[in-house]
């Protein structure tokens, strides 16, 4: 009698690949408030294992015990990987129990899964991150990758949008920025209340005037994705090359491995052939209502 | 011919006997509620001997054979799709830790080396750990029995997509590792089959297009099912352990006009399908097809039921689903058969990224026809007709496939010369 099919273990060491659905756990060491809606999560492992090194651009899948998953990127610092920082909007039941959990709550992390914005391909260009909301948050690390070498770079730009002057996110980090780094930061809120002293109107429309030499630019644009098209098409008309501008996509994940086709964006599987990809690629299928 | 023998039609049962013993769960077709559906094959008896069926848009019916075959009918209504990926499967367990309270934690104070009282961080309460376990799969390995040639493709399929990337499916891998593979030659293609013009059948490739691996350990072709007397099947050895079985029961030499034979019952399958897609440029058709008029024409027939992706051999979209019990203490992740079709296929917070059903019909035949290539390196259709005999509104893939083809072409198409139900339109183009 022939042995029953071996565990599911051995079958997945015998193909040489990976199955990374099986959560680590971590324990939330802080929870920090940014904004009425959006949290910043410190995590650490609880197996005393190593941390989780990635690469800026990179997300995880975070899980709430008994409520559900949720692929969120990474916000902290790839040359320091701990604790594991993620900036999460409170906007569902996750993100909810996620941003809501106490210090020492333990979740499921899988990752980091996705492309990277690699912004070191930028290295003796300009660089202009175009940014809204929490979309600075999947940024952040690739921002940290060009300030940490900031000498190998051009010009360094930071046009960020926010929705009103309350909703701006890491205010004091990009001060720093502009301050200590070299970081030409210029912020644009879509709405202000009466008296506000700031700039009032789109983050796209700072792209027109920003002082940067198109032709030896390279872009790197997150936020929602009709200001991610104006953004694009925007760099793109000043003379960016469209190969040269990179866009995280966000799409419904449950596997953030390619295998349960929820991120389907025509051939791109978003999850594994994203969440990074650059507008020469995404431009015809941008284009596209509902593709 | 030493790798062609003959078995009568009564050593059928023999070979079910044969992969029973040597530990197979031996699974085929079996009728169930007036289907043809997967299930567990213990004798001969199971299968569904002088049962054929009539396929064609939004209809499916078994009808009497007026002979013996064994294997007289065409795509079953379900496909051998759930053997090795069940609609529902569970990716893991997991159980909360001993709720740690405060109290609990000052009271587990013990020495330390030096004798001094050690207390544990006094926290807030907070929840406790978790520990997560995944299900064994205690199964026999699967022999499948009388798999067709688009299903035995759909296979192969699923082994690119579940087990053939950086990331695999752990289940499918494992269920799938040691299956043994009974094929069958298809004599009696539905209306609604056009896996010739997908060349995906009716007669199963020797082996795998994209690994080279062998299709199948055994085929069958049933020859005369209508005469008692000369009744049999044409047993083709695909591998060693193929070979293993075909020696462990009784057969009888093959002469060459009995491959012959076998080769002309598939050639006369498919001479008779008239159903076909060009697959040699349907890819193009659809990637160029993004903002057709058509999409409006069958979004207004489409009910958006997802029946078609349920019983496509090939789609394998998931969600996952948390379920807990009352107190919180246990959750375990379910992995589900989902479809491109559920509105909430796509939700992101705001909203759906395909909301209209134009789109989501787009999206499920532009993945089967065009994009599944660029991912894959081949089609994501093995021409099974199910999706056609499934549809309640007779939506036929075949042609929308060709009517996306003749609108490029530039051909003037008037939408709306579809034919909902009933007699199919043959496409030639
Ligand atoms: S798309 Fe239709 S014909 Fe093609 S494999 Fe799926 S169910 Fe069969
Ligand atoms: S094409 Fe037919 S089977 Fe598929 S979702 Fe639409 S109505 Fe249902």
């Amino acid at each position: 009698m022939m042995a029953g099919v071996g565990t599911i273990a051995d079958a997945v060491a015998r193909t040489g690949r990976a199955d990374p659905m099986i959560p680590r756990r971590f324990a939330i060491t802080r929870v920090r408030q940014d904004t009425r809606d959006t949290f910043t999560l410190l995590l650490d492992p609880v197996d005393g294992g190593e941390e989780m090194t990635f690469r800026a651009g990179q997300f995880t899948m975070l899980h709430a015990f008994g409520v559900g998953e949720v692929p969120i990127s990474i916000a902290g610092d790839p040359r320091h990987p701990a604790p594991l920082e993620h900036t999460i909007r409170n906007v569902g039941a996750v993100t909810r129990a996620l941003v809501n959990a106490a210090p020492g709550t333990e979740i499921g992390v899988r990752g980091p899964f996705g492309t990277s914005w690699d912004a070191a391909d930028a290295r003796g260009h300009d660089v202009v991150f175009v940014t809204g909301g929490i979309g600075l948050a999947p940024l952040r690390p690739a921002i940290l990758d060009v300030l940490a070498e900031r000498d190998s770079y051009g010009k360094v730009l930071l046009l960020y949008g926010s929705r009103t002057p309350d909703d701006i996110l890491y205010g004091a980090q990009m001060r720093r920025w502009a301050d200590l780094d070299g970081v030409n930061v210029q912020m644009t809120v879509d709405n202000a209340p009466h008296g506000y002293k700031g700039r009032v109107g789109f983050v796209t429309e700072l792209i027109g005037r920003a002082g940067f030499d198109p032709r030896r630019a390279f872009a790197f644009v997150c936020g929602p994705e009709g200001m991610m098209r104006a953004a694009a098409s925007a760099l793109v008309s000043r003379g960016v090359s469209p190969a040269r501008v990179r866009l995280s996509m966000e799409r419904s994940m449950k596997c953030g491995i390619g295998l349960c086709g929820h991120c389907q964006l025509r051939e791109l599987f978003v999850c594994v052939d994203g969440p990074v990809l650059d507008y020469a690629r995404l431009e015809p299928l941008m284009d596209v209502r509902e593709l | 011919m030493d790798d062609i023998r003959l078995l009568p039609a009564t050593g059928l049962e023999g070979l079910i006997a044969q992969l029973r013993s040597r530990g197979y769960r031996v699974m085929g077709p079996t009728l169930r509620d007036d289907a043809i559906v997967t299930g567990e094959i213990r004798s001969a008896s199971d299968l569904p001997q002088g049962v054929g069926d009539e396929q064609d848009p939004a209809r499916y019916r078994l009808r009497k054979r007026d002979d013996g075959a064994y294997f007289g009918f065409a795509a079953p209504a379900q496909s051998s799709k759930p053997v090795f990926f069940p609609a529902e499967e569970v990716i893991w367990r997991g159980r909360r830790d001993t709720a740690v309270t405060p109290d609990s934690a000052a009271s587990a104070s013990t020495p330390d080396n030096a004798g001094n009282p050690t207390t544990a961080p006094a926290s807030s309460p907070h929840d406790p750990g978790f520990t997560v376990e995944r299900d064994q799969l205690d199964a026999p390995p699967i022999a499948l029995l009388g798999v067709r040639s688009c299903d035995l493709r759909a296979v192969q399929i699923h082994d690119k997509v579940l087990a053939g990337r950086t990331y695999i499916d752990a289940h499918y891998v494992t269920r799938r590792e040691a299956t043994f593979v009974v094929a069958v030659a298809c004599s009696d293609p539905a209306a609604t089959c056009f896996c010739a013009s997908m060349g995906t059948g009716p007669r199963p490739a020797a082996t795998d297009p994209a690994t080279g691996e062998p299709s199948y350990d055994l085929l069958l072709t049933e020859i005369a099912p209508s005469d008692p007397d000369r009744h049999h099947f044409v047993l083709e050895i695909g591998t060693e352990a193929g070979r293993d079985v075909a020696h462990a029961i009784d057969t009888a030499p093959a002469e060459f006009d009995d491959q012959h034979e076998a080769l002309a019952v598939t050639a006369h399958a498919a001479s008779q399908q008239t159903r076909r897609i060009t697959a040699a440029t349907v890819r193009d058709d659809l990637r160029a097809s993004a903002e057709s008029s058509r999409w409006e024409d069958v979004a207004s027939r489409c009910l958006s039921c997802t029946n078609c992706t349920l019983v496509c051999p090939t789609c394998f979209c998931t969600t996952v689903e948390d379920v807990s019990d009352l107190t919180g203490a246990t959750a375990e992740r379910h992995r589900v058969w989902d479809s491109c079709f559920s509105e909430d296929f796509t939700y992101i917070h705001g909203g759906p990224t395909r909301e209209s059903v134009k789109a989501r019909y787009r999206q499920w035949i532009t993945h089967k026809l065009s994009s599944w290539e660029d991912q894959f390196g081949m089609l994501g259709c093995v021409g099974c007709g199910r999706c056609i005999a499934w549809c309640p509104a007779g939506i036929d893939i075949t042609e929308e496939a060709a009517a996306l083809g003749r609108m490029r072409a530039g051909g003037v198409l008037p939408t709306g010369d579809h034919v909902p139900t009933g007699d199919h339109v043959t496409v030639t183009s």
